[in-house]
């Protein structure tokens, strides 16, 4: 237990054990993995909201006149496009188009961008980024600035509203504005990580705990990192490490959506353009495991005797409870209802390919 | 919490002597620890094992789990119970989320195990 003296806490530590979470360690933090469980925290995130702190991602500021043409070379989304009070989903790659991390862009101001980078990450990105700056923007790590809550599920805008500006109604998905929740400042973002309607809140480290408690007792359901993974899961959205990383490229993920190749040059874009042409060699599916067990990460995709593809991501859905998850396989075994076998501890366990995501919200 | 009738062993683990058979099951705190379960992997009757054998897995959303018999023997009962409603095991991991029964082979596997008092004491020493 020495090991805990050398975690980080965020913010809302002392909100977290008084909510009953059961701690652990994730990428160098103290974080809450579960408190009520996590099928019952996950529901409550799909039938009214869950509150999660995600004060552990890091948030790098990027800022001057020259801000958009640094996030430009640096991302493969078009920073050009984004209108102030926006942010989109992107990345930074390497020169091989691989994934160094996968990242929100938020555009503040037409010089004034806030780039939120996964807590695994954050150090190298943050160096990465400044690095490349070269003196035509002013990038600064704000991790410390913010406290980040994420509001989850059907009844988020009802629970936040009475305590927010007014105009949070108004936000589409992915718009974002700067505001007060509960008389404090605070940027509101319509955005989540668990395939439902909510809002991202970044807070003052001061405020945050406050806000918290106020939000619970408005009937969010504290909800953990557990929940957490298996409602991105569901909603089929990539985890670093998981389903990208420095050896796969945004298209081979199924995120060919963020690269804009025709934007202009940026890091990685010369092997996209020739992956784009040549096809991918191997592609990420979801499937639907047909037997008995739950598949995980690094787990085989065998044919013939070998090993073709590999386990990204596996759990048991809470929403459909059956076992589901995510691999890589060669593109002619990505078609949706191809027959997979999985290499579990040495067993065979079949699965199907199945189109993702598996779980996509009623509007 | 850990009855005083049962014999356990660091993996967590409990075991019951009823004659030649024991009971077998994991404990409160490997319960707690795995979180809500979702899935019970069982061997079949018949099956011969040695002792700290693999018998089957369990697995909870977010892990799986080993389960091994710290006891030699030849499997005579399976808690189909627990297979189809693996969230037995979270309610009742001591009592009706029991496993198998095993005919044991050696009485002396027996004498490694701890007492209710010594688990205890393990399960609080955080060495668990």
């Amino acid at each position: 237990m020495t090991q805990s003296q050398t975690l980080k806490r965020t913010p809302l530590y002392d909100c977290h054990l008084e909510a009953g979470g059961k701690m652990v360690e994730f990428a160098g933090w103290e974080m809450p993995v579960q408190y009520a469980g996590v099928i019952e925290e996950h529901r409550a995130v799909r039938t009214a909201a869950g509150l999660f702190d995600v004060s552990h991602m890091g948030e790098v500021s990027v800022r001057g006149a020259g801000a958009e043409a640094v996030l430009q070379r640096l991302t493969p989304n078009d920073v050009s496009k984004l209108a102030p009070g926006r942010a989109h989903y992107s990345g930074l790659l390497t020169e091989r188009g691989t994934y160094i991390d996968d990242l929100l862009v938020y555009r503040l101001a037409a010089e004034d961008f806030l780039v939120v980078v996964n807590a695994s990450n954050a150090g190298r990105d943050f160096a990465w980024m400044e690095a490349r700056a070269a003196g035509e923007a002013e990038v600064t790590d704000a991790s410390d600035r913010y406290a980040l809550l994420a509001l989850q599920g059907p009844q988020a805008l009802a629970i936040l509203a009475p305590l927010a500006s007014p105009e949070i109604a108004g936000l589409k998905y992915y718009g974002f504005l700067q505001g007060q929740v509960d008389g404090a400042p605070a940027i509101i973002s319509r955005t989540g990580y668990t395939g439902e309607d909510g809002f991202e809140l970044y807070l003052s480290p001061e405020d945050a705990p406050r806000i918290w408690r106020r939000l619970l007792a408005a009937g969010a359901v504290p909800t953990g990192l557990g929940a957490r993974d298996t409602l991105r899961l569901e909603a089929a959205m990539a985890l670093y490490g998981h389903e990208i990383d420095e050896t796969t490229t945004p298209f081979e993920a199924g995120l060919g959506w963020v690269v804009k190749l025709d934007k202009g040059e940026f890091i990685g874009r010369n092997v996209l353009v020739s992956q784009k042409a040549e096809g991918v060699p191997r592609k990420l599916v979801g499937f639907e495991v047909t037997g008995r067990g739950i598949a995980r990460q690094g787990h085989g995709v065998v044919s013939d005797g070998g090993t073709v593809g590999a386990v990204t991501s596996g759990t048991f859905s809470p929403t459909f409870e059956k076992a589901l998850g995510m691999a890589y396989v060669p593109p002619a075994m990505a078609a949706p209802g191809t027959p997979l076998t999985l290499d579990v501890r040495g067993k065979a366990l079949p699965a199907v390919v199945v189109g993702m995501p598996f779980y996509r919200r009623a509007r | 919490m850990y009855p005083s009738d049962y014999l356990y062993s660091r993996e967590h683990e409990w075991v019951k002597v009823e004659d030649d058979v024991c009971v077998l099951g994991i404990t409160e705190f490997a319960q707690q620890e795995l979180g809500e379960v979702v899935f019970v992997e069982l061997p079949e009757v018949g099956q011969v094992f040695n002792s700290n054998d693999e018998l089957g897995t369990i697995e909870s959303v977010k892990a799986v789990a080993e389960v091994y018999t710290p006891v030699a023997g030849e499997v005579v009962e399976v808690n189909d119970a627990v297979v189809d409603d693996p969230e037995l095991l979270n309610e009742d991991p001591q009592g009706e989320g029991w496993l198998i029964k095993l005919r044991f082979s050696s009485a002396a596997d027996l004498k490694s195990l701890m007492n209710a008092e010594q688990y205890e004491e393990f399960v609080q020493s955080g060495e668990a």
